[in-house]
Order: C-alpha cells, then sequence, then structure tokens
C-alpha cells in the first residue's frame, strides 16, 4: 500500500455512513435500558431504526415491530425484525466502507454469487428457541438490568447447541458474549458499557437463531491448484480459538491469483492461552505445518464457499515449496481478485483486507503505534497481537514491512499478521503463524513448560470424571 | 448527536474480560469468578480419583469445602482448609490478586499479595453449600475439551481477536 492509497482510504467517511452509525448508536444505548420499558429518546431510536430500513424489504414490518416496541408490548418477533433492521444498516456501512477501500487501493472483487443450497442439515429447532428466549429475555430487561441470575440462565442452551456441530457458531458466539456479561456482573456497576460491542454479538445471535437459518449450508465447489500463504489472523475468547489463514489461491485451471481464507477452530478453556492453543488445533498438522515452515499447499478438490472460504480438509491438501508471505504478497497481492462476503456476515467487524505495507516510519502516539507513509498515516491494531505468536510492540516498532489486514472500527486500523524488521543488523521476519507447530523462541518454550501441559492435566481429570 | 465515532462505547471490537494467565493445572484443576463466588476444584493429594469442591463467598466471605460426593472436608472449622489456601493462591496466579480480592470484596483489595494474604482478610465463617453447583461446572468446563475441531469458518470470532501478546 502507497501514501496515494493511503490518503484515498483516510479521506471523509463515504456518504450516510456517519448517519447510519448514529442511528444504530441510538438504538444501543436503547437496549442498554432494555427494550421493556422505554424512554421518550429510546422510543424515538427505534422508530428511527426502522424508518430508515423502510424503503427496504424489511420496510412495512419493521414499522411495525418499532410502533409495538415503542408502545410497551414487545414479542420476540418484533425483536427479530429490529435486530434485522439493525443488522441491514451495518450490512450497508460495511458495503459502502469496502467499496472505498477497493477503490483506494484498486482492488477488484467478484460479485457476489449466491451458492445453490445444499442438502439441510436437521437442526433441533427446540434449541434455537431456548437460545432466542435468553435473547428476548436480555433485550427487555437491558444490559444494565443483567446480573448473575439472567447469565446463568444462558448455560442450558450454550451446553446443548455446542453438542450439536450444525450450531456451533450461535454456540460460541453466546458463550463469548455470557462471559462478557458474567464478567461483568452485575452491569448496573459498571461505569461504562460496551453498548456497541453487546448490541453487534446480540443482533448476531439473533440472526443465527433464526429457524431455518442454519442447516441448509453452502457446500462449496471443489477447487485445485496451489495456495500460497499471506498470514494467520488468530480469534479466541475464553473457550474458543479459531485460526483463520489468508492466502492466494493459483487456480490450476489458470487465471488471475484468487485471494482465499480458511478457518480452523476448536473448543477450549480459559487456562489454555498463548502458544498452548495450538495444542487443541493439532487434528490439522498438514495446514500446521506449512503455516510454521512457510510452505505452499497443494489442493486438490477443496471445497470453496461462495464468501471466499475454503473448507480445510486435511485430505485434500499437501505440502509444497518454501513460499515467503512477503514475497507473494510483493508479486501477487495486487492482482489478485477478492471474493464478497455472505451478505448476513456483512459487518464493518467483517472487514479484513490483506495489504503489503512497506517503506514506513513506525510512531509511537498516545501508547500506540502508527505508521507513516509520507504525509499519511494509519494506526496500527497493536492490541490485535496473538499470545501464540512471535509479534509483539515492540518488533512493529522497529519494523520496515508490514504484511496485515486492513479493518475498520470507528476508523481504519492495520493489524499485523507479519512483519518485517531488523535487529542487530540482521534481517528478521516474524509471522503470527510461526509457532503453530510450537514456539521457537527459548524464553516461550520455557515458560510454556513451567506452566505444564494444560490439555493432558485436564484430559486426564476428564477421564477420571466425566464419564462417570 | 455529534458522538466520537471512536469512543469507546462506539466500538465493536474492545477487551472486555481481561485474557487469564496460564498456570500449573495439576493440583487446582479448576478456578473461576462466577456467580458471586470464587469457586474451583481441588485434586485430593492422597486419592486420584477423589476432588474437593471449594468455594469462597464474594462480600460474606463464607465459605466452604466438601468432595465432589459432598462429604464435608475433614480439615475444614472456623478457618479455611489447605484446599482453599490452595485455590486462592492459584486464583491469583490465573486472574493476578487484584482481580481477585476486588470480585471478593476484600478490605483494602489492591494490596492483597498472595492466597495466604487474602485468606487472612476474610472476615466471613463456613458455610453450608452444595457442591453439586461447582463440580457440575467443572465438568462441563472439562467438556470443552470433548467437542471435535471444525473447518467451518466462525464470522462471529472477528469480534474476539487475540490479544495475549505482552511480553
Amino acid at each position: 500500500m502507497i501514501e496515494v492509497q493511503l490518503g484515498a482510504l483516510n479521506a471523509d467517511l463515504p456518504p450516510g455512513v456517519e448517519e447510519a452509525l448514529d442511528l444504530v448508536a441510538a438504538f444501543d444505548d436503547a437496549l442498554a435500558g432494555g427494550l421493556g420499558r422505554l424512554s421518550e429518546q429510546g422510543a424515538r431510536a427505534v422508530t428511527c431504526l426502522a424508518a430508515a430500513v423502510a424503503a427496504s424489504p424489511l420496510g412495512d414490518r419493521a414499522v411495525e415491530a418499532a410502533e409495538k416496541v415503542a408502545t410497551g408490548s414487545v414479542a420476540g418477533e418484533h425483536l427479530t425484525i429490529l435486530a434485522g433492521a439493525r443488522a441491514a444498516l451495518l450490512g450497508a456501512v460495511a458495503d459502502a466502507l469496502l467499496a472505498r477501500l477497493d477503490e483506494a487501493l484498486g482492488r477488484s472483487r467478484a460479485p457476489w454469487r449466491e451458492a445453490a443450497a445444499g442438502a439441510a442439515a436437521a437442526v433441533p429447532e427446540n434449541l434455537l428457541a431456548g437460545a432466542r428466549a435468553w435473547l428476548h429475555e436480555l433485550a427487555i430487561t437491558g444490559w444494565r438490568g443483567v446480573g448473575h441470575d439472567l447469565v446463568a440462565a444462558s448455560d442450558q442452551a450454550v451446553e446443548t447447541m455446542l453438542a450439536e456441530p450444525a450450531l456451533r457458531r450461535p454456540a460460541v458466539l453466546l458463550d463469548g458474549l455470557a462471559a462478557e456479561l458474567r464478567a461483568s456482573s452485575p452491569v448496573s456497576t459498571m461505569e461504562k458499557l460496551p453498548a456497541r460491542r453487546w448490541a453487534d454479538l446480540w443482533t448476531r445471535a439473533l440472526m443465527l437463531t433464526q429457524p431455518g437459518r442454519l442447516g441448509a449450508g453452502d457446500q462449496g465447489v471443489p477447487v485445485s491448484g496451489r495456495l500460497l500463504i499471506l498470514g494467520a489472523d488468530v480469534h479466541e475468547h475464553a473457550t474458543v480459538v479459531q485460526v483463520q489463514v489468508h492466502g492466494l489461491l493459483e487456480p490450476k485451471e489458470g487465471g488471475e491469483p484468487r485471494l482465499v481464507r480458511t478457518a480452523i477452530s476448536a473448543t477450549k478453556v480459559d487456562t489454555i492461552v498463548g502458544p498452548a492453543v495450538w495444542g487443541v488445533l493439532g487434528d490439522y498438522p498438514v495446514l500446521l505445518g506449512a503455516l510454521a515452515r512457510h510452505l505452499s499447499l497443494d489442493l486438490t478438490d477443496m471445497p470453496l464457499l461462495a464468501g471466499g472460504d475454503l473448507l480445510w480438509d486435511e485430505g485434500k491438501a499437501v505440502t509444497g515449496a518454501l513460499a515467503a508471505p512477503f514475497a507473494t504478497a510483493r508479486v501477487q497481492l495486487a492482482g489478485a481478485l477478492a471474493p464478497a462476503g455472505p451478505p448476513l456476515d456483512r459487518h464493518p467487524v467483517a472487514i479484513a483486507e490483506p495489504v503489503l505495507v512497506e517503506g514506513y516510519k513506525a510512531a509511537k502516539v498516545d501508547g500506540g503505534i502508527e505508521f507513516r507513509l509520507d504525509g499519511q498515516a494509519i494506526t496500527v491494531a497493536a492490541d490485535r497481537l496473538p499470545g501464540c505468536g512471535p509479534l509483539t510492540p515492540q518488533l512493529l516498532a522497529t519494523s520496515t514491512a508490514c504484511l496485515g489486514l486492513l479493518r475498520w472500527d470507528g476508523r481504519w486500523l492495520l493489524q499485523p499478521l507479519a512483519v518485517q524488521s531488523t535487529v542487530k543488523r540482521q534481517p528478521v521476519a516474524a509471522h503470527n503463524g510461526d509457532w503453530a507447530l510450537g514456539p521457537t523462541d527459548p524464553k516461550v518454550v520455557k515458560s510454556l513448560a513451567r506452566s505444564g501441559d494444560a490439555v493432558a492435566v485436564l484430559r486426564e481429570r476428564a477421564g477420571r470424571l466425566l464419564r462417570k | 448527536m455529534n458522538a466520537d465515532p471512536t469512543a469507546w462505547e462506539r466500538r465493536s471490537v474492545t477487551l472486555v474480560v481481561p485474557p487469564v494467565q496460564p498456570r500449573k493445572l495439576a493440583k487446582v484443576p479448576f478456578v473461576e469468578l462466577a456467580d458471586g463466588r470464587l469457586q474451583g476444584v481441588v485434586s485430593s493429594g492422597s486419592d486420584i480419583g477423589r476432588v474437593y469442591v471449594s468455594f469462597i463467598a464474594a462480600g460474606t466471605h463464607g465459605f466452604s469445602c466438601s468432595t465432589n460426593n459432598n462429604r464435608p472436608c475433614g480439615g475444614l472449622y472456623s478457618s479455611p482448609c489447605k484446599h482453599l489456601h490452595a485455590l486462592a493462591a492459584e486464583a491469583i496466579v490465573q486472574y493476578g490478586a487484584g482481580r481477585v480480592a476486588r470480585y471478593l470484596r476484600v478490605d483494602g483489595a489492591d494490596t492483597v499479595e498472595s492466597g495466604h494474604d487474602l485468606i487472612g482478610r476474610l472476615n466471613g465463617g463456613p458455610e453450608q453449600g452444595s457442591a453439586a453447583v461447582v463440580f457440575s461446572r467443572f465438568l462441563r468446563h472439562l467438556s470443552y475439551l470433548e467437542l471435535p475441531a471444525t473447518s467451518a469458518p466462525v464470522a462471529e470470532l472477528h469480534w474476539f481477536p487475540s490479544t495475549g501478546a505482552v511480553r
């Protein structure tokens, strides 16, 4: 990415974005106090949110739902429609931001094509209904009314949903939200609330637990070719870890390389943190090996979902030759074809576009780091460096090149996936996935050994106590 | 409204629960701050098939320790037993002394340094409590390691970036 591109990205927000976000913020404030007893201001927020989507297919139903909620008669279906309106507004914001990004970077993006629905997996509707009931209760009560009892009421739903593979997405989402509410209970004692965040999670959870929403999934189309890894983005809360690998796929039949992603995830417990998290992903040795050793991967008939995600199958990939991510990015990233995300996943948070930034000066500002390219600057998301990898704020501060993801959360941010830097006059490179087969830094190996093998200890305990 | 769009309240990704520190799990496999208590499970030193379920209530500081079969701990009198000491010490490794002490609402929470120190500042006595709730939370905790891994993308996890790198 060069100065001109950064300048185009940093220009004023696309038209309408600020207004849409203000409507969302007003609704989020209403949700904090509870939709069960709205103030005059809260009622206005709900009405305005519905009015904003009046011209969309949600139109009349949103207006009707807002009227009902504003007058105090709240039913589950009204809450679903309002959540849908909120999701639609943020989806539009995400589309506008991504269009800006594509224009600034000159990135070409394939249009969205709905996949043919595959065979529907049977999803137990009663589990979804249980989760929705809890979400309705939360919305009626409002964040400020949440205490231990209301949080504990989610336990049953989360536990049964986790046991159902088709419901993994809503299950890990609800688990993450419940953990935050539990740690914050009673919420009334909090000075300020993460209002946008919790409303986002609530909205998504309600979308994912709609009947018929999951199950009839995209099965993907088989693709073959060479996958060149750009980097690994690590997601984690107390009970789950996900490694999402970004890469370029060179299709076997030729044509321009395509930006793709693939994700592997596993449930875990809170005491499995830092480099130990790789231990719960041991079912994917081919992908982890390619990450740690910077190898390319040869894919044969790997399913590719419409949104650009490869449905990783270890049996359909073999590791190939060395392929340095920085070299891949320098040569091929600019001409790659990007995918469009699935409509329901569109949200500013889901924007994660691989970019290469070089020739900058790293500067410390307000306790954070920004990269300066002549007259332009981008803030580095230094709080997104995973505990399971070698990247540190110190490495960023002395870096000269960075492979990262462009993100947006109120402003554009650069999330590093890898950096090149000079340490004691020697060029060094560090990537998030370098420790996928175990840490390579002797200090980290030692501290990992000190805390022992958490997975083994807990599996032993589980073996003795769980199946009694 | 002209609120700052980068304000903390208007951010989608922000750290609400600080990540815990890794620790040796052999003696105390499970510790949590939940349901208004510091609670957990301590492995018996003599019988590998037995565990003690211990908790300290926030505010009242009432404490309890019994086996998973609900037999009272033989070492528990008017003061906390060795299992409760172990629980407090490991909780401090996992969460940090300040967070544990504040959760329990101990006087002078920010000056607590060790598990021993924390136990010394409790002003409650033994209280009746069922081990069943805590033990079932422990079993649920263990069950997370029994679930299969998956390669279906979980888009929601973009709200939960890994944030551990402070070395």
